[in-house]
């Protein structure tokens, strides 16, 4: 192998190429297009998808090869080619044939390149729609001719609305079987425009078409002299997509400082929206502070101007304070800067969303954790009515109020789909658990800075000679944790100390009166307690708290409340027969008969803790002897510091 | 090291200028500037989030595009991540030599691993079939080497238009602490918003060029004038047709079976691996713009010279729920 062999091919002179030349001037005009396809499950979203890249000539002659051996196995049509198969990707969706996860397609055409996400139809597969049209510009609502408009067509509606796709296909598939109707197509038509007055869209093109032979999907229609409307990719070659973008207020996210040196200091993002020029005045949205553009950076040279979906790295005149997260803005423009706001929210995980638990919020670039601080209501997607709710299951949809432990910068989601959207993510899984847009800031950050007290919690600790401690007592009910917890405390007294004991039942007949028992009242049990518990340690006061407390996620909650090392978790760990056998109260009789439900360790869950910094292991041992252990703990917290007895 | 630009076609220069940058306030980007862009934003992502990741580079075509739009992504500064081949020491030679030249000439921290084990071993693609040989210095080997190193997140070219499951993959692609992909429990990807938490021991591969297709790879190539392996390129190479494919004897460890003969054909690769496990095509395409041409008329795909796809539909995806990339 010579050297001279490595060196990239020369180009030819195209212009001697018609084909080539004629390819690349197409190029130079091609946009993108991205949209999804969606509806109820067998109305032939993959069957169209397959037809389009089949007449698009996107499928190859092996994988065609393929696709008619894959018909005979598991195909639904007979012996004929069934285009499902061509896109539904897994093995299980094979088997089943239905889509379970969404599926990008490709395909181009000479005016445009087109990004197709093939989404599930069935209900459990919510999430994956929503999935697909986060990213999309338009979609595809198919209807089955023979049905007519269904739930799922109108869910489906809903969330291409809530995700605030603008532009509707209705495509009325299966029209061949009944017989190229017009009255079927009308009727259709008709009942959907009903459905979707509720709903934002700007435009609604109906169509009919059948996937399955091909009807109006890539060519005219001999079967339907009637129909004089678009054929279907003539209108996705030539419908106006997102206009507007270039023309909202300047938005960039910062992603990343670049810094490879001393003299280059470089914010490097991705036009979120509008233009910037150099020399524009520009601000720091969550400073507010403002600075001009010098430079546009690229690896192909400076740009003079950038615009909306762009990769650039911006160079400023000054040294302002800009990190990841925040947000470079027109200065004439600003987005809101708050740590509480109102927005929508499509709950996708297992695990319900229950007001007052903590998860990361993440908008594209920003991370802070967040609290649903309330649920406003769930939203009906098939009626689109609003219901109270106490949480959202999975796939559910609901208006919340949500508050950031920092404030964040953004737009509303109407306003700015790229600065008005975040995910929440739990935190002990790191699952996506579910996707938000925001509506409005509920009140502006500046107001809520805390007042700064000169008598604060130093000065009322040293007053006490103690260092500040919740010592946070978790079992199962008669595991002991009071008749422990009780000893501490007079110990502790009898030391000079000064405590606090919060216990359960005690805080159940004021505090939390209004309370029950179903895992939401628990959620918030836990988290009042915790939220008096910390003013107490903010008091100065050894706090002992005596509370079943099941979930490890509202135990964390607590813990995150505190500085570190002022949360003490004392899991008091006794085997469920023990504390059955010992009842105190007599419950566990009561569960075991089915007298009370959702009863800790019998028919809902205790999730032990996994590294508590004081574990009981009460068998075989005296309440006494178990005090005296967190008692030890407690002075040795004391005697590393100032605060000596 | 590449053309001189003011040699170009005038046509050619016009859509170099296009695509490079602006000229009017008002402008829409094509789709390609779309995808280079979506590209970028992900490889930034990954930098700012994750403590040690690794590109993956396998010295094709979209590796290629992958490392050069790393270096766009970070420019002026060079990527800030090492890039590692895993080489199951059956590549074509040629491979070998363009890698070691491009990682001179940009400059880049490139780590080569190789699967001892199945060196001592003497795994290879003839006596071991292709599954067993790309089980073990392909997908075992690159377990290794990412345990070994401790990448958190691994960059790699796959494409969303190569094959099924693909199709349905993420961008960022979660694996558990055994790089195992669970297909039926994908994180959503919304927006632009990419959920980067991992919990210790598990790993993303990240997929910058998802979206991307064969066409918009060469384009591109074409576009940005992006070096690539002459494989690629038409030539009159020594091959032998071994089960309906064109199989290159690249070197003297290829035995020839019974009625075999070698014959100088015209042929190129429009994918590259292990060299007795890619099939050529006869070509008469020599550059670029033939390539193109060439693909705007093809019938078939370019894993169809893949010989570890052929087992059956499923076959990439059981590969992948076992770690391979």
């Amino acid at each position: 192998m010579s050297a001279s062999a490595l060196k990239v091919q020369p180009l030819t002179e195209y212009d001697d190429n018609p084909e080539i030349a004629a390819f690349l001037a197409e190029q130079e005009n091609k946009t993108l297009l991205r949209f999804l396809t969606c509806g109820s499950v067998d109305d032939g979203k993959s069957t169209l998808i397959g037809r389009l890249l089949y007449d698009t000539k996107l499928i190859f002659e092996d994988q065609l090869a393929t696709l008619e051996r894959d018909s005979k196995k598991h195909g639904t049509d007979g012996d004929n080619i069934d285009f499902a198969l061509l896109v539904d990707g897994l093995e299980a969706e094979r088997e089943q044939g239905i889509t379970i996860d969404v599926a990008y397609r490709f395909f181009a055409t000479p005016k445009r390149k087109f990004i197709v996400a093939d989404t599930p139809g069935h209900i459990q597969y919510t999430r994956n729609m929503a999935t697909g049209a986060s990213t999309a510009d338009l979609a595809i609502v198919l209807i089955d001719a023979r049905q007519g408009v269904l739930q799922q067509t109108r869910r489906h509606s809903f969330i291409a609305s809530l995700l605030g796709i603008k532009n509707i296909i209705v495509a009325v598939n299966k029209i061949d079987l009944v017989d190229f109707s017009q009255d079927v197509f009308d009727r259709i038509v008709a009942e959907y425009q009903v459905l979707a007055k509720g709903l934002s869209f700007q435009s609604i093109v109906p169509i009919p078409i059948s996937a399955r032979f091909g009807d109006n999907v890539t060519s005219r229609s001999k079967n339907m002299p009637w129909y004089d409307g678009p054929v279907l990719l003539d209108h996705l070659e030539t419908v106006k997509i997102e206009q507007g973008l270039q023309d909202l207020p300047f938005r960039f996210p910062v992603q990343y400082v670049n810094r490879p040196n001393l003299d280059f200091r470089g914010f490097a993002g991705q036009v979120a929206s509008g233009k910037v020029t150099v020399g524009d005045t520009i601000a720091v949205a969550k400073s507010g502070q403002s600075s001009k553009v010098k430079r546009i950076v690229t690896f192909d040279g400076d740009q003079p101007n950038a615009v909306e979906g762009e990769a650039v790295t911006l160079v400023l005149e000054d040294e302002v304070e800009v990190s990841r997260g925040n947000i470079l803005v027109a200065s004439d423009a600003r987005p809101h800067v708050a740590d509480q706001f109102s927005a929508h929210i499509v709950w996708f995980d297992e695990t319900a969303l229950m007001p007052g638990r903590t998860y990361y919020l993440r908008t594209e670039t920003d991370q802070v954790t967040a609290t649903v601080s309330s649920l406003r209501h769930r939203i009906n997607v098939n009626s689109f009515a609003h219901e109270a709710a106490k949480s959202l299951d999975m796939n559910e949809v609901g208006a919340v109020n949500i508050s950031t432990q920092a404030p964040i910068a953004f737009d509303s989601y109407n306003d700015n789909r790229a600065t008005g959207a975040f995910i929440l993510i739990d935190r002990l899984t790191n699952a996506t658990a579910g996707a938000g847009m925001i509506e409005a800031p509920l009140r502006r950050a500046s107001n809520v800075h805390w007042q700064a007290l000169d008598v604060n919690k130093d000065a009322r600790a040293m007053q006490k000679h103690q260092k500040p401690a919740v010592l946070w007592f978790t079992g199962l009910s008669g595991s002991g944790k009071s008749t422990i917890a009780n000893i501490v405390e007079k110990r502790l007294h009898a030391l000079g100390m000064h405590t606090y004991i919060l216990d359960g039942d005690n805080v159940r007949h004021g505090l939390n009166r209004d309370l029950g028992f179903t895992d939401e009242d628990r959620v918030e049990n836990i988290r009042r307690v915790a939220e008096v518990a910390r003013l107490m340690a903010d008091a100065g006061l050894i706090v002992l708290v005596s509370f079943i407390s099941p979930f490890k996620s509202e135990r964390r909650t607590a813990r995150e409340l505190l500085p570190a090392g002022e949360f003490i978790e004392v899991f008091v760990d006794t085997p469920i027969e023990d504390c059955a056998a010992r009842d105190p109260k007599g419950l566990y009789a009561k569960a075991y008969r089915g007298e009370i439900k959702n009863f800790t360790g019998i028919d809902s869950p205790y999730e032990a803790p996994d590294a508590p910094e004081i574990h009981l292991k009460t068998s075989g041992r005296e309440s006494a002897d178990l005090a005296k252990e967190v008692e030890d703990y407690i002075l040795r917290l004391n005697a590393y510091d100032d605060f000596t007895i | 090291m590449l053309n001189d630009p003011s040699q170009l076609p005038a046509r050619v220069k016009a859509f170099s200028r296009q695509h490079a940058g602006p000229t009017m306030s008002e402008r829409n980007l094509t789709h390609l500037k779309r995808l280079e862009a979506e590209a970028i934003h992900i490889f930034r992502e990954v930098a700012a989030n994750f403590d040690k990741p690794v590109m993956l580079y396998s010295i094709g075509k979209d590796s290629s595009v992958l490392l050069h739009l790393a270096i766009k992504a970070f420019y002026p500064a060079k990527p800030p991540f090492a890039f590692l081949h895993v080489d199951t020491t059956w590549k074509f030679r040629e491979m070998i030599e363009f890698r070691d030249e491009t990682a001179m000439r940009l400059g880049i921290d490139l780590i080569v691993h190789i699967n001892q084990d199945g060196v001592r071993d003497g795994i290879n693609p003839f006596d071991h079939g292709s599954s067993v040989h790309t089980n073990i210095m392909k997908t075992v080997s690159l377990r290794q080497a990412l345990d070994l190193h401790g990448f958190d997140a691994a960059f790699g070219g796959a494409r969303r238009d190569e094959e099924k499951s693909r199709a349905k993959e993420r961008i960022f692609s979660f694996r558990n602490a055994a790089h195992g992909w669970d297909p039926k429990n994908q994180r959503p990807e919304m927006w632009k918003i990419y959920n980067t938490r991992v919990a210790k021991g598990e790993s993303i591969r990240v997929f910058p060029i998802s979206n991307w297709t064969e066409l918009d790879i060469w384009q591109y190539i074409l576009l940005e004038k992006i070096p690539n392996v002459p494989l690629y390129f038409a030539a009159h190479r020594p091959v032998v047709e071994r089960d309906d494919t064109l199989i290159m004897v690249d070197d003297d460890r290829m035995k020839l079976r019974d009625g075999e003969v070698i014959e100088n054909r015209l042929v190129r690769f429009r994918t590259l691996g292990c060299y007795p496990l890619t099939g050529a095509i006869d070509s008469d395409a020599t550059d670029l713009g033939a390539i193109v041409q060439e693909m705007l008329v093809a019938r078939t795909s370019e894993r169809q010279g893949r010989m570890i796809d052929k087992d059956e539909a499923g076959s990439m995806e059981k590969k992948k729920r076992e770690g391979y990339f």
